[in-house]
């Protein structure tokens, strides 16, 4: 770590460096760097770093990274967790520098951080990979660092990184203290029986209470506050006592060279020269180019093209050993030859497979469709090329009338959706129709006759449409979550009364320390998958985090809701709504189809009905004089521009009867506000 | 014609000789517009841009001049009339119309001399109808005969309103008493051939102000009156005062409501509704108007004007939308230099000109007729571009469109509503007619 830049940056007044900081944030929204851009300048960066080899970095060459040379006993694999903003990335940063894996400059921010969206909305999502190397008290180390996403759709991602280590980095402000992340991050660690280091960052901020959060931790997590280590990662502060730790605390892999070759595919990717590139952790033997390995899950054999680290990028070497972490390109093409979960062995020594991960449990379901038809078969190879990077996006084929052919998807929450939507657009240029987002509903069939079409007495709704009547079901059931959410106490009124109007079943409530309290909900999954961390955030100016996990199904009022125009139902937005939230969810569609249909030559009646009866309507009033005064020889040339731009607006819009609706109406319509 | 400011804008009456040729109406030169060979004939448009003050309304291509170079101006007009007349190769004007700006401020010895111009070069009947956009000032009233004898034989008069309040805050250079006086004065010169322009849905304007107003001015017009809703242009002096609350306009349910009771109103007083803004009596309608509704060539002369037309003279075989240089002093160097102000051209294709044929076409309550659509679009007929199409059906079924064996037009209510039918009708007709299509002639 440098001196000069800490006593530069402690020299510059607090706020100005708080700008800085946000103001990096900001530039990284505007460019448009790539990924690839970003490669070729670490490319460029790892010669530099060979030649300047010092004490951190002394195996840099790629020709000489032997690593034969790491037993097992020199090898940590490790993750940080942390909430949003805690300063994860930051510190992957530091520790990528520190260790001579990146050149230390001014504009590492977020390295592992590779995807535009990641960097615009300052989160991670896509969990990387980077080997350090690591010199302590005379020994070389290898550190396997796997950075992990930090929003709650994303924990199936944690606990996928998190299978592949030993230890974790569990990051807090020091600031802003225990947040609902860090709790749903820390129980993901601790059922998996990790090492667990706590790290309290940004120690150099003017409200930094380092004490109070080493108290929290103590409190929440039953960690002894002396294991608590203070840094700060944008200075760089003790951030050599972490890699320290790191190697004191953590246990190494337990993983023997003798065993037989044995890897889990913890994640994957999908390059488009090379085929599927997946991130393996080898519990077991070794593996060189040139091996045949098989898949457990499919039985197919494979021929290894290239092996080796990542540092963070691609860095090949001749083998990879038990205990290491790395990544393996086989000649695998397609998108399901890399299950993450799957285990691979060599085709002379097979092995048994190790338990895989349970596939991600899809909760927002929407629709997803071409803006044009035409566009059909490049939106389905997009989404496919993005699944095979994101296998927790679930895929089913599924028509609308008023949109074509498309598909249903579903996601781990509203923001892994929206990121999935960005990424589409960003990296494969695909604009996107996305309907209502949707939770999977169950129904107990009452009908003999149903249960054995459906071949079981529940069943499963994903599209609205398919909504068994109430008829024929005994009982409708509504997933569930338990909620966590941790504010400074000021704000428990307010977000009590926000919880209770989502119908949320208060389940406790706990003082972390003087101040802050943490609340746990239980909640109906559709009352939360929209709007509701927008709105928890807003009414506690940004202080109040929240996180969820599953927790079954209950029992629930549930009842259909269409909404007409002009008498016709529209597919599209049909939902399945709670009783209770009937009339005000249908008022607010209504209203905000109402802003966002264009007025027409003739009346529109929206309405919003339960079967045959009508809950709620508004009305756009037909045109009653739509034409331009004046049209001479000169206006000709304007008019037509004008008249052409409407025509080609028009072609975008959908038909739902003799109505036009624009096609974002869907999307804008079905975001549930609060007034 | 383009330019023009929203002073005046209505033409009238059928044209009748030319003041000094003596004698009656004989024919309507326009039945020579529907000869097969549109591109020997054209209308043409002149355009003097300057205005002795600037409206609170109009964003328009004018200009407040400093000096009076009214007669470097003259030149150059007749000038530009020359070479474009040339390039067009047409061998007879069909109809001119003097528009700005506020071309009653030039001298009559002006539209003389461009008159004389074109008859020069090409046949120009002494029954064209030749006309004269003026502002209701005592120097315009005044001069009106001298235009009569230059050759003018129609007045537009920008009437407006005949309140003198709104005249005042719409920044017109004259009161409704002046106004009353230049109709009489004009209706003496040329019986039958004054058009009226009036503007509702002006700030503060009721639908019962406007409907006196407008029985007040029915019982002072000739045969023909032009209406005109008032529109709110950005970068207008009145766009800012209603931007930040000074002015308040009527809504729209109020100016539709006045539109239709004008309609209404005009209907009972005999005056017949051919085209969204323009009435006429004893079929006093303005013909140059109706040859850029009919989709006719038109040849643009004067600063920043537009045309249409083939420039056969340069080996041109498509029809070309062309517009001259915007600033006055600008064009006046381009055309001493070249002989004319041509600032740009743009080739129309086949369906470009379709398009432009249908959307001025549609604007007409006659609107587009079977015949007039084959000269455009031999191989397509009106029935098998628009006929088989759901939504031009459902506009046939809701009484909003009308096709029959006459052609394609708007019902009485669709007319209200046509840029509403127009969309519609253009993504018809574009899927209905290849882009690749061969090019018209014309």
């Amino acid at each position: 770590m440098s001196f000069s830049m800490v006593k530069r940056c402690c020299g510059t007044p607090l706020f100005r460096r708080v700008l800085q900081f946000k103001m990096c944030r900001r530039k990284s929204q505007d460019s448009n760097v790539t990924y690839t851009v970003f490669r070729h300048r670490w490319m460029k960066a790892l010669p530099v770093l060979c030649s300047s080899s010092r004490r951190l970095s002394t195996q840099s060459d790629k020709d000489a990274v032997d690593l034969s040379k790491f037993p097992v006993d020199r090898i940590r694999n490790f993750c940080i967790i942390a909430h949003i903003d805690h300063g994860k990335s930051t510190l992957a940063d530091r520790l990528l520098e520190m260790t001579g894996a990146i050149a230390k400059t001014e504009k590492n921010k977020q390295v592992l951080d590779k995807l535009q969206v990641e960097r615009e909305r300052g989160i991670t999502v896509k969990a990387q990979t980077a080997s350090l190397f690591y010199n302590h008290e005379g020994q070389q180390y290898l550190l396997n660092l796997i950075d992990t996403p930090g929003h709650v759709d994303f924990s199936y991602e944690v606990s996928r990184s998190i299978s592949a280590c030993q230890g974790v980095l569990l990051i807090v402000d020091a600031n802003q203290g225990i947040q609902a992340q860090t709790v749903a991050n820390f129980y993901l660690a601790f059922e998996a029986q990790l090492t667990i280091i706590p790290v309290i960052n940004k120690i150099d901020l003017k409200n930094a209470d380092p004490e109070r959060v080493e108290s929290q931790i103590e409190k929440v997590f039953d960690i002894p506050r002396e294991e608590c280590i203070r840094i700060s990662a944008k200075l760089g502060t003790n951030v050599e006592k972490v890699l320290q730790a790191v190697v004191n605390r953590i246990p190494p892999p337990i993983a023997s060279t003798e065993d037989p070759f044995k890897a889990l595919v913890f994640d994957s990717n999908f390059d488009h020269y090379r085929g599927v590139v997946a991130n393996i952790a080898v519990f077991g033997g070794r593996v060189k180019k040139g091996d045949k390995i098989v898949s457990a899950h499919l039985g197919k054999a494979y021929e290894v093209n290239e092996l080796g680290l990542l540092r963070p990028d691609e860095h090949p070497t001749q083998k990879l050993f038990a205990g290491q972490v790395g990544y393996i390109i086989a000649g695998m093409k397609d998108v399901k030859e890399a299950q993450i979960g799957d285990t691979l062995y060599l085709q002379e020594q097979p092995v048994e497979a190790l338990p895989g991960f349970k596939p991600a449990k899809a909760m927002v379901f929407a629709g997803m469709y071409p803006m044009d038809q035409s566009e059909y078969t490049g939106l389905r190879s997009a989404i496919e090329r993005l699944t095979l990077n994101d296998s927790s996006v679930t895929v089913q084929r599924d028509s609308s009338l008023a949109l074509g052919a498309g598909w249903r998807l579903g996601f781990l929450g509203l923001l892994h959706m929206e990121v999935f939507n960005q990424r589409l657009e960003q990296e494969y240029n695909a604009s996107v129709i996305v309907t209502a987002p949707t939770v999977p509903y169950k129904a107990v069939l009452s009908s003999a006759k149903l249960i054995k079409e459906h071949g079981s007495g529940e069943i499963t709704i994903v599209n609205p449409a398919q909504f068994p009547d109430r008829s024929v079901v005994s009982e409708y059931l509504e997933p569930m979550v338990l909620g966590t959410i941790l504010t400074p106490d000021v704000y428990t009124g307010k977000i009590m009364t926000l919880c209770l109007n989502r119908r949320a079943v208060q389940k406790n409530m706990v003082y972390i320390d003087d101040q802050r309290v943490m609340m746990k909900y239980l909640f109906p999954l559709n009352e939360i998958v929209v709007d509701f961390y927008d709105l928890l955030k807003s009414l506690s100016s940004g202080y109040a985090s929240f996180d969820y996990e599953n927790a079954g199904y209950q029992a629930a009022d549930l009842i259909k809701m269409d909404i007409l125009l002009n008498g016709r139902p529209v597919e599209e937005l049909t939902t399945v709504v709670h009783r209770e939230r009937a009339y005000s969810t249908g008022k607010a569609m209504c209203e905000r189809l109402k802003d966002s249909i264009p007025r027409q030559m003739f009346e529109i009646a929206i309405q919003a009905a339960i079967g045959s009866k009508v809950i709620a309507r508004e009305t756009i009033k037909a045109y009653r004089k739509n034409v331009l005064a004046k049209c001479y020889g000169g206006d000709i040339t304007r008019k037509m521009k004008l008249l052409k731009k409407q025509a080609e607006g028009k072609k975008k819009m959908r038909r739902i009867g003799n109505v036009e609706v624009p096609k974002d109406a869907f999307i804008s319509v079905l975001k549930r506000k609060e007034k | 014609m383009m330019t023009r400011t929203f002073t005046a804008v209505s033409r009238v009456f059928p044209p009748r000789l030319r003041h000094f040729s003596g004698g009656e109406v004989t024919k309507d030169v326009s039945e020579c517009a529907a000869s097969p060979q549109i591109t020997e004939q054209a209308s043409l448009y002149v355009h003097w841009p300057y205005c002795l003050r600037r409206c609170s309304y109009c964003n328009f291509n004018k200009y407040i001049s400093k000096e009076n170079n009214d007669h470097i101006m003259t030149q150059c007009l007749q000038r530009e009339t020359e070479t474009l007349l040339r390039l067009s190769q047409v061998s007879c004007i069909t109809s001119v119309f003097f528009g700005g700006g506020t071309p009653s401020l030039a001298h009559p010895s002006t539209f003389a001399a461009i008159l004389e111009t074109v008859s020069r070069q090409v046949n120009l009947s002494h029954e064209a109808e030749v006309t004269l956009e003026v502002n209701p000032t005592p120097a315009g009233k005044s001069r009106l005969e001298d235009y009569c004898r230059a050759g003018v034989n129609r007045f537009s008069i920008g009437v407006q309103s005949l309140q003198d309040e709104d005249l005042k805050s719409l920044g017109r250079d004259h009161d409704s008493h002046e106004a009353l006086q230049t109709i009489e004065e004009a209706r003496r010169l040329c019986p039958g051939r004054v058009s009226v322009d009036v503007m509702f849905g002006r700030p503060k304007q009721t639908v019962e102000s406007w409907e006196t107003e407008l029985s007040e001015l029915l019982r002072v017009c000739d045969d023909h009156v032009s209406l005109y809703q008032l529109t709110l242009e950005r970068g207008t002096q009145l766009f800012k005062q209603v931007e930040c609350g000074a002015v308040t306009m009527p809504s729209e349910d109020v100016t539709a409501e006045m539109y239709q009771r004008a309609r209404k109103t005009l209907h009972q007083h005999g005056f017949q509704q051919y085209e969204v803004s323009n009435f006429a009596r004893h079929n006093s309608v303005s013909h140059h108007n109706i040859s850029y509704w009919k989709g006719n060539q038109y040849i643009g002369v004067g600063p920043g004007a537009h045309g249409r037309f083939v420039p056969l003279g340069e080996g041109g075989v498509v029809r070309e939308a062309r517009t001259q240089t915007l600033e006055p002093d600008v064009w006046i160097r381009e055309v001493r230099q070249r002989g004319h102000g041509t600032r740009r051209r743009l080739p129309l294709g086949h369906l470009e000109l379709l398009e432009e044929v249908l959307v001025m076409g549609m604007r007409m309550t006659e609107g587009i007729n079977h015949k007039h659509w084959e000269m455009f679009s031999p191989q397509n007929g009106l029935d098998e571009v628009f006929g088989e199409s759901i939504v031009v059906q459902e506009l046939l079924q809701s009484g909003q469109l009308i096709l029959d064996d006459r052609g394609l037009r708007c019902s009485w209510e669709g007319l209200a509503l046509l840029d509403s039918i127009l969309p519609a009708l253009l993504v018809e007709l574009e899927r209905q007619i290849s882009p690749k299509a061969s090019r018209g002639p014309l």
